[in-house]
């Protein structure tokens, strides 16, 4: 009897522990999990690995990649946080206060895009981005939302203090604006463009005003990047072969963006309304010159500077410093000692040069 | 000795009580330490000193912001809701559920009705009470209320159908008349259930409770856990999610102890 109890509690024992304990592999393998969400910037993943472009490039390295959506923003990061993706599409702002600030060490391999215009701070019975003070706001708390509302206040000369936030899950987001009580609010697309066909809405701030710092990436967890470059190079192939096909002029490129729009619950013409706000970078050229220009460093400066005033940038901070950004040219920000945050030009370079 | 008529000594009791506890904590431990290990900043299964600074962060320093203790604003905004919407609730399930029970027009009327809005599955309600009510504290209180005040009302109605109709006519045979039925025999009966119906609803309320304040609010313990979320911030949902599972059991005990104070002759039932 006390010999099966113990034995049944050491087996119990063994089996939790190993269910809680799962590990955070990084060493040379050969399958790749990436996890992409809905959102304008991100639909070429959704396309690439539907139409085979995926399989095309994962091949040509001798790697699988399994390419998975995820319907719920957030869960995506976690799951990558947690060590069970090795990459997935993500802001910014986000990938510094979750992954980098959870401690796992994160590297951007492709800056996307950047929103101007998909992003917008709307108001009723108002003029200016002056007349929210004194009103709540709903929006995703410590979301790009947030960070776009506290840079519509700087603009003005307001701060938080004038507003009151609400915090108000994204998809009901249009239903909130039609109820009386709601007279402020800051969401993003495709909600923009739904709420933007209400009569009584205005919209007085968007991301255009604050170009470049509202940024999508694809980042790679730092450690699988180092021990398999190959993974890299075949997101940046992937990508750039889809961002080519979506932008061109060209029925197949029509027909990309169809699809796109469809997936994300619009049509195309929806779609090319959505990517008129969004600045792509097709060239990666373009994706190399923005990610090396000093402009990066500033806005990484105002993101972890808002971050570490909302408490975000790991409880313990006591400056914004507390976590290490570096930038292409070797640059650190904050503590060089804690570097969890890196963006790299390599694998865009390369594939300006065609050197996949 | 057949299994079934095993007796326990007082140490091997109290011992098997406390394995699935201890159990539990040692699992999480070793967990934690092996992540730990890892990434020293893993937030997945934060050691206990970060859930004590967590805890020391929430509970006892100002936020910097607003200057409020954060996990005692957070508890008053959702108890206030909580009691808000079983207070309703526990107030409709005695005059609707007594009434239904004991007045065949009330019962005509309300019965298959009740009945049926019982079986509207609250949750899918959501986006349409938020559209109608708005936002505010009277969505959340109106989720609670049509998650919860059917099953009490049901509940009440079938304990009320379920007296000894001889008590009933024994009553009118000394004369009594229907409020005097209802207010002598009825509702001694049945108000000691009424508080244990509401103690099985409670897990319900906290449910709808959260589910509302993850929606849209700005306080509470519900809006604290999917804030943070977003941050993947263990060590503060960790300790939010013990103390609301201590509330609900605090709860449970008070309200068990009241329905002993107030209606002693309800213990003498089945001996309970």
């Amino acid at each position: 009897m006390t010999s099966f109890t113990s034995r049944t509690l050491s087996t119990l024992a063994v089996v939790g522990t190993s269910f809680l304990a799962m590990p955070l592999a990084a060493q040379e393998k050969t399958d790749f999990n990436v996890a992409w969400s809905i959102y304008v910037g991100w639909m070429p993943w959704g396309y690439a690995a539907d139409n085979g472009i995926v399989d095309r490039w994962a091949d040509q390295y001798g790697i699988t990649i399994n390419v998975t959506q995820f319907n719920d923003y957030v869960e995506s990061i976690n799951q990558y946080t947690a060590g069970a993706y090795d990459a997935v599409t993500i802001t910014n702002m986000d990938a510094l206060s979750i992954p980098a600030a959870g401690g796992v060490d994160t590297t951007a391999v492709i800056v996307g895009d950047f929103s101007a215009g998909n992003d917008v701070v709307f108001l009723k019975d108002a003029e200016s981005i002056a007349d929210i003070a004194g009103r709540s706001v709903n929006l995703v708390e410590f979301s790009v939302s947030h960070y776009l509302l506290a840079r519509a206040l700087d603009s003005v000369g307001l701060s938080e203090r004038d507003v009151s936030v609400v915090n108000t899950a994204d998809p009901d987001m249009v239903g909130a604006f039609q109820t009386t009580d709601v007279n402020a609010l800051v969401t993003w697309n495709p909600m923009v463009s739904e709420i933007a066909a209400l009569p009584d809405a205005v919209p007085v701030f968007d991301s255009a005003m604050i170009p470049g710092e509202i940024i999508d990436l694809m980042v790679v967890n730092t450690d699988v990047l180092a021990d398999n470059p190959d993974f890299g190079k075949a997101l940046a192939g992937i990508w750039y072969e889809t961002v080519t096909l979506m932008t061109s002029d060209t029925p197949e490129g029509a027909e990309a963006r169809a699809a796109m729009g469809a997936a994300s619950g619009t049509d195309q013409a929806g779609f090319e309304a959505q990517m008129a706000a969004t600045q792509l970078f097709a060239d990666p050229a373009e994706a190399v010159a923005f990610t090396a220009s000093p402009d990066l460093g500033d806005t990484m400066n105002l993101v972890r500077a808002f971050l570490f005033d909302k408490g975000l940038l790991t409880p313990t901070a006591t400056s914004d410093d507390a976590v290490g950004i570096e930038l292409p040219d070797g640059t650190v920000l904050g503590d060089p000692d804690n570097i969890k945050f890196r963006f790299t030009t390599e694998f865009m370079q390369m594939a300006a040069d065609g050197a996949l | 000795m057949r299994l079934i008529n095993q007796q326990l000594s007082p140490p091997a009791l109290l011992a098997l009580k406390l394995a699935p506890f201890v159990l539990l904590v040692i699992a999480y431990l070793a967990g934690s330490a092996a992540r730990l290990a890892d990434n020293p900043a893993d937030k997945l299964l934060p050691a206990l000193s970060s859930m004590a600074t967590a805890i020391d962060l929430m509970a006892f320093t100002p936020d910097r912001r607003t200057g409020d203790y954060l996990l005692w604003t957070d508890t008053w905004a959702s108890l206030k809701r909580l009691g808000a919407g079983l207070g309703i609730s526990t107030a409709m399930a005695l005059v609707v559920g007594v009434a239904i029970g004991i007045f065949p027009v009330i019962r005509a009327l309300l019965g298959p009705f009740v009945g049926f809005v019982a079986m509207v599955p609250p949750l899918a309600l959501l986006p349409v009470l938020f559209i109608m009510l708005g936002l505010g504290e009277i969505s959340k209180i109106a989720l609670i209320v049509i998650g919860v005040a059917p099953l009490m009302i049901r509940d009440m109605a079938q304990r009320v159908l379920d007296l000894p109709r001889e008590q009933i006519v024994k009553a009118e045979t000394l004369s009594a008349n229907s409020w005097l039925v209802v207010w002598r025999v009825v509702l001694p009966q049945v108000l000691p259930r009424l508080i244990i119906s509401l103690r099985l609803q409670l897990g319900a309320a906290f449910l709808f409770l959260i589910a509302a304040e993850a929606i849209s609010s700005d306080s509470g313990l519900g809006y604290r856990i999917f804030l943070v979320r977003r941050y993947l911030s263990m060590d503060i949902i960790f300790p939010y999610v013990a103390w609301i599972t201590f509330l609900a059991a605090m709860a449970d005990y008070g309200l068990d102890r009241l329905r002993r104070w107030l209606f002693p002759w309800s213990d003498m039932e089945g001996g309970r």
